[in-house]
């Protein structure tokens, strides 16, 4: 693997940094040229990142030497096949910093991690009249399930308003955890990383704010925890949702943690074979957690993917990991705030913005940006970023969204600027 | 990429034909492009046997695709039957615009297509089938 290279190669004067065009060697999607024949600038780690080699390999060899059911089989394949599973458990305990493994509920991704907090945690802890806090920062995933589960039970949703430059409004964050008729909201639902805007949130200060007024704190960990330190004890949250696909790790896997108390109590969400211990013709008793939640066949191969995902990311550190994309955010900022007729959105502070910029071009539609970026070989995101409040707080109907990661460096920061003047050329914009 | 943003493109683009709103107006329909949300309304003025196009316009932001694609089909709508414009295939719309639209800008492309077959028929009709690509987020 190219990472130790990579750490060698850090440019100096960068501390922690490592070379992310070096890392690309661990990436066979870069051995791929665009149909236009330039070489692919991947810009969009924040709708879903490549898969290094090592990934790739561990869950080709998995299914190939290592593959029985999990938790069944009195023989030595399923065994192995157990052991490699639930070691990828403990490797998602440790990168999290989970007190114990058993807290990690494997599921699909960080969408279903909250609905899996919403319908078994929301349908017994949340009631008529109750108040569930979100933000109008997050991503559909951690508003839909809150708005479903309150049109249900009678509850009422509210969303903390953000700044014009795109954080939380902390004002308006306490009015809303204020008590009302004498009851403390049941939850505050808070994404780490705006996934539209890049904003970073302070999530073990907000939760202190969260618990001081009463409520349970969920924390979308979805655009965090591949790209920074996250740390469940140092949060201090009591449920924290992640997805494997945007951490270099295969797609169909993700992540609940959840405090083991907070398990125990919580009914199934979805039931069938491995959550239980005993099944009669008059009902059924739970299985310990977390398997009371992993109802059926696990995604077996997709989650030891996932934990050889997480030994590349720790090879790394996670520290790097952020260092490097501060790095180029910053040089990325700078560059295109340069460029006249460019309109940026989120905090322009680096400690306050993740590895992804929302960009709005006067006179072009993020459609069209998005489009000749894809010809130029610049692969981004444009549209609503599943966060369509957010557009309607800036009054916008799309972004064009570049997010960085591991693999990217400053050529592709180059790329960037450039494509956008390309367009800008394209459609008489600019200067 | 001159490819697809042509000059012509361009042109409807920056001066879109028959953009705005018909007061009063027989016909009126609005839909969006799952895919960017950008959404995109007619209004149809009626002739006097009620069953021909005497006026159109749509309105709405969007990309330089969907706003010259709703320009260039709005141009030809004027004296057309409701039932020809019932039959109007959308790959004519496609050949029209003549540029390489890829599969993850057909919805823009045809949005305005489907808006109108929504005006005419007084409901939401389903994407045709040439723009079944990509779902939205």
């Amino acid at each position: 693997m190219a990472v130790q290279q990579a750490i060698t190669k850090a440019r100096r004067g960068i501390p922690g940094g490592f070379s992310g065009s070096a890392l690309r060697a661990d990436f066979p999607v870069f051995e791929r040229q665009t149909r236009t024949g330039k070489r692919l600038v991947y810009l969009d780690a924040a709708a879903s990142s490549p898969k290094p080699r090592v990934v790739i390999d561990t869950m080709s060899d998995a299914y190939a030497h290592h593959y029985a059911n999990v938790h069944r089989g009195i023989y030595e394949l399923s065994e192995d096949a157990t052991a490699r599973f639930e070691a990828a458990r403990r490797k998602l305990a440790g990168f999290i910093n989970a007190p114990t493994e058993r807290e990690c509920v494997f599921v699909r991704n960080a969408t279903e991690a909250i609905n899996l907090v919403a319908y078994s945690w929301g349908r017994t802890n949340v009631g008529t009249g109750d108040r569930v806090i979100t933000t109008q920062l997050e991503h559909h995933a951690n508003i839909v399930p809150w708005q479903q589960l309150c049109a249900e039970v009678g509850a009422t949703l509210e969303y903390v308003a953000i700044t014009d430059d795109g954080r939380l409004n902390a004002d308006d964050l306490a009015a809303k955890l204020e008590p009302r008729d004498g009851r403390s909201p049941r939850l505050l639902a808070i994404a780490h990383v705006s996934n539209a805007l890049g904003t970073i949130n302070d999530v073990a200060e907000i939760t202190r704010l969260g618990h001081e007024a009463g409520a349970l704190v969920l924390v979308d960990a979805a655009q965090s925890a591949p790209h920074m330190p996250v740390d469940v004890q140092a949060f201090d949250c009591d449920f924290l949702a992640l997805s494997g696909h945007k951490m270099l790790g295969p797609s169909g896997i993700g992540a609940l943690w959840a405090r083991r108390e907070l398990l125990e109590e919580m009914p199934p969400f979805m039931t069938g074979g491995s959550m239980i211990i005993r099944v009669t013709l008059d009902g059924a008793e739970w299985n310990e957690v977390p398997y009371k939640f992993e109802a059926g066949t696990p995604a077996i191969v997709e989650a030891i993917g996932l934990g050889a995902a997480i030994d590349y990311l720790t090879e790394i550190g996670m520290d790097r990991v952020r260092e490097h994309e501060k790095f180029l955010f910053e040089h990325a900022w700078t560059a295109l705030s340069e460029i006249s007729g460019v309109r940026l959105l989120g905090p322009a502070e680096s400690e306050l913005h993740a590895g992804v910029i929302s960009i709005l071009l006067d006179g072009v539609h993020p459609h069209d940006v998005a489009t000749i970026f894809d010809h130029e070989g610049v692969a981004v995101r444009a549209g609503h970023h599943c966060a369509m409040p957010v557009m309607l707080r800036y009054d916008i109907p799309a972004t064009t969204r570049a997010s960085f990661y591991v693999y990217n460096d400053l050529d592709d920061v180059e790329a960037l600027t450039s494509a956008v003047r390309t367009a800008q050329q394209i459609f008489g914009t600019g200067n | 990429m001159d490819n697809l943003y042509r000059d012509f493109i361009l042109e409807h683009y920056r001066a879109p034909h028959n953009k705005g709103y018909l007061d009063p107006h027989d016909l009126h329909f609005a839909d969006s492009n799952p895919t960017c949300g950008d959404e995109m309304s007619m209004t149809i003025q009626l002739d006097e046997s009620k069953g021909r196009i005497a006026d159109v316009a749509f309105d709405g932001r969007g990309c330089a695709i969907s706003q010259a694609s709703a320009s260039i089909l709005t141009d030809e709508l004027r004296g057309k039957s409701l039932e020809e414009i019932k039959a109007m295939d959308p790959k004519e719309l496609l050949d029209e615009l003549g540029v390489p639209i890829g599969p993850a800008r057909l919805k823009c492309a045809l949005l305005s297509y489907k808006v109108l077959q929504g005006a005419v028929r007084g409901s939401e009709v389903a994407w045709p089938k040439e723009a079944e690509a990509v779902a939205g987020a």
